[in-house]
């Protein structure tokens, strides 16, 4: 194919694609220059609102109150970004004790980092294979699942009956201790990912409850902002995840009825009643079933509150996927003598899940924007701080700039899961040269 | 020994009668041809054989072990037996050497590296190791059609079921795949094989098994079914299947 022919000048480049798509006659060219107007007006004027006439900074009174009143000379031609200096550190971080507030900064680096990490494919990949390694892991969840049972006997006993257990607490502590660290080396070592995942979860823990390192404790009612929002999206959606696979897969069973209607159930369940009455169920209702003395904190019962909501969606959209297979996939795993978690993990769920990647991410995206729903029962995330910023008086009427900082934070997450999406998918649709 | 026994099978979708009490041996070693009009119910048997189907009549023993509800049985059936599909049915988001090894390790145990080099001996020996590291949907159908038998024979099973396996190929790609299932037939292997390829049943078929509407109507060596047909249902078939040639 040594002379094949170059296309004809004129069809290929950026002038000819302008020609075709953007003046190709005269009614479009007239709307093509009128739309380019109205654009370049509107950004005009947006850009004079939000930098050239904009006032960065006020003076502050003898007391520390801010002097807003060259913002209010500036409002209809000029942002008051002075809001965002004054206040930014209430609306990422709450009420979280000033001198402590390194820590939900941190956090929220974490988080990123997080996510950023795990965009990478090779830290997805199997580490080592070490049989020392794959026991010594063992040996240590063994430890720690254990000291955690006895400990929530040991409550149970104390609630109930008055008495402690005869245990040897401080052995079992001691494994639990060690064993934490020695999990997540050896997950570090074995399936990097998954080590990532949950150190850094843990050291976010640490770094947010405190009482341990040197920190000072902070309960969790002084927590708010953006750590609450990356808390309840992040294990709200690592959790409903597994979750919705299982009663997706689940609700295709045609052994087990038992199990499907289970399922069924489930979903119809949860997706017959808004998020807002399971928050408010969370937060009312499931005290009043526990007995006196256990207390279940606000954050952990709306953070389960959101894992099942969320699990209930997903479970749905990854059935979509599961479905859209063709059945000759798993008569072929069938046939070839592969069990059912066998077929289920290697041929069934990689390819029903790459399909539904879109409606996936649509899923966890709404559902990052939804946490801001926790305000109705009293957690302060980001969307409620930037409210309660706005009910100091002097910077009362100063809510669009603060909106529009919110929605900049927004968009920036959201926005990156998307284009993460994105890429997964072309990387994972060119690998088989479709 | 027999290594298929079929005693008066019989299966209903819903109330549809698909299987009529078929009985059929199949000798080891033996190659079997079944042929019938679409809807005869020649698919549904094959798949009663590796229990994708489930028979509510009768008894299915396979290499001395009765197909029941017991997943052990089931299990031991589905290692001896490969199947080969019409539609193909490789993983699309597996390599062709992935395809072939993922049962060998997970289900027989082997080593990784064994089982690399068993997938490549068959694949040299349906003609095709320089596709190992593509994908399914790099490849012509024919070639997938080979891997598919590759695939089946990596778990170094006692019997073969193929399921019209040229049926959804181009006419120049049939010949590949039959001249694999030739040399497969040539190696000893027992084979089932539900196929309107009249040449190849005249070629390796020791029996030819004609079914129409449910039930085994007629059944012998292909010169003898061929060339004088007994029943007339077996003769209108044959004049139909025959008229392109």
């Amino acid at each position: 194919m040594s002379d094949r022919k170059q296309p004809p000048p004129g069809l290929v480049g950026p002038v000819a694609w302008l020609r075709t798509n953007l003046f190709g006659s005269w009614p479009s060219t007239a709307v093509t220059l009128a739309l380019l107007y109205i654009v370049a007006r509107m950004l005009f004027d947006f850009a004079e609102w939000a930098f050239v006439h904009a006032v960065w900074t006020v003076p502050y009174g003898p007391t520390g109150i801010a002097q807003t009143a060259v913002c209010q000379d500036a409002k209809g031609t000029g942002a008051c970004w002075a809001v965002i200096a004054d206040k930014y550190r209430l609306i990422l971080f709450g009420r979280f004790p000033y001198a402590e507030q390194w820590r939900p900064a941190l956090v929220i680096a974490l988080f990123v980092a997080l996510f950023a990490l795990s965009t990478i494919k090779a830290v997805w990949r199997r580490g080592i294979e070490s049989r020392l390694v794959q026991n010594i892991a063992l040996l240590a969840a063994a430890a720690i699942v254990l000291d955690n049972a006895a400990g929530l006997l040991d409550t149970i006993a104390a609630v109930g009956f008055g008495w402690h257990l005869p245990l040897p607490f401080d052995l079992l502590f001691l494994g639990n201790t060690v064993g934490k660290y020695a999990l997540i080396c050896g997950l570090l070592l074995l399936w990097p990912a998954v080590g990532v995942w949950i150190g850094t979860l843990g050291a976010i823990g640490i770094l947010m409850f405190g009482g341990q390192f040197g920190l000072s404790p902070v309960p969790v009612d002084y927590w708010g902002g953006l750590p609450i929002t990356l808390i309840l999206a992040t294990f709200g959606l690592a959790f409903a995840f597994p979750l919705a696979i299982l009663v997706a897969l689940g609700r295709r069973s045609t052994s087990m009825p038992a199990v499907k209607t289970l399922s069924v159930v489930y979903v119809e369940l949860i997706r017959g009643v808004p998020l807002i009455s399971v928050l408010f169920m969370a937060s009312v209702m499931f005290p009043l079933f526990m007995p006196p003395g256990i207390n279940v904190d606000k954050l952990l019962r709306a953070q389960i509150a959101v894992i099942l909501f969320a699990a209930a969606y997903l479970a749905e959209v990854v059935r979509g996927g599961l479905q859209a297979l063709p059945k000759g996939q798993s008569e072929a795993a069938d046939a070839m003598g592969l069990s059912y978690w066998q077929k289920t993990g290697f041929i069934i769920l990689p390819q029903a899940l790459r399909l539904v990647i879109p409606p996936l991410v649509n899923t966890f995206i709404g559902f990052f924007k939804d946490t801001s729903l926790v305000l109705i029962i009293g957690l302060f995330d980001l969307l409620t701080m930037g409210k309660v910023a706005l009910s100091d008086p002097p910077w009362q009427s100063f809510s669009t700039e603060v909106y529009i900082a919110l929605a900049v934070v927004y968009i920036l997450f959201c926005y990156g899961m998307s284009r993460y999406s994105r890429g997964l998918e072309r990387e994972l649709n060119s690998a088989r040269g479709r | 020994m027999n290594a298929i026994v079929l005693d008066k099978v019989n299966k209903w979708f819903g109330s549809l009668h698909v299987l009529r009490d078929i009985s059929m041996t199949v000798a080891t070693g033996e190659k079997v041809v079944v042929c019938g009009p679409s809807g005869s119910g020649k698919s549904t048997m094959i798949r009663c054989i590796n229990r994708l189907e489930t028979h509510q009549e009768g008894r299915i023993v396979v290499d001395g072990t009765e197909l029941t509800d017991d997943l052990r049985a089931l299990d031991t059936i589905r290692r001896e037996v490969g199947m080969v599909f019409q539609s193909f049915n490789l993983f699309p988001h597996l390599t062709i050497l992935e395809n072939c090894t993922l049962a060998p390790i997970w289900v027989r145990k082997m080593p990784k590296s064994e089982a690399e080099a068993l997938a490549m001996s068959y694949l040299e020996r349906v003609k095709i190791p320089e596709q190992a590291k593509k994908y399914p949907g790099q490849l012509s159908g024919g070639q997938q059609q080979r891997v598919a038998i590759a695939r089946a024979l990596c778990m170094r099973p006692k019997i073969m079921l193929f399921d019209e396996p040229t049926s959804a190929l181009d006419p120049e790609m049939i010949k590949e795949v039959l001249d694999t299932m030739i040399s497969l037939a040539e190696s000893g292997m027992t084979m089932v094989c539900v196929t309107h390829e009249m040449g190849f049943a005249r070629q390796v078929a020791d029996r030819v098994v004609f079914m129409d509407r449910g039930e085994i109507v007629e059944s012998g060596p292909p010169r003898r079914m061929f060339e004088a047909p007994e029943t007339e249902r077996l003769k209108l078939f044959l004049s139909q299947i025959l008229r392109g040639d």
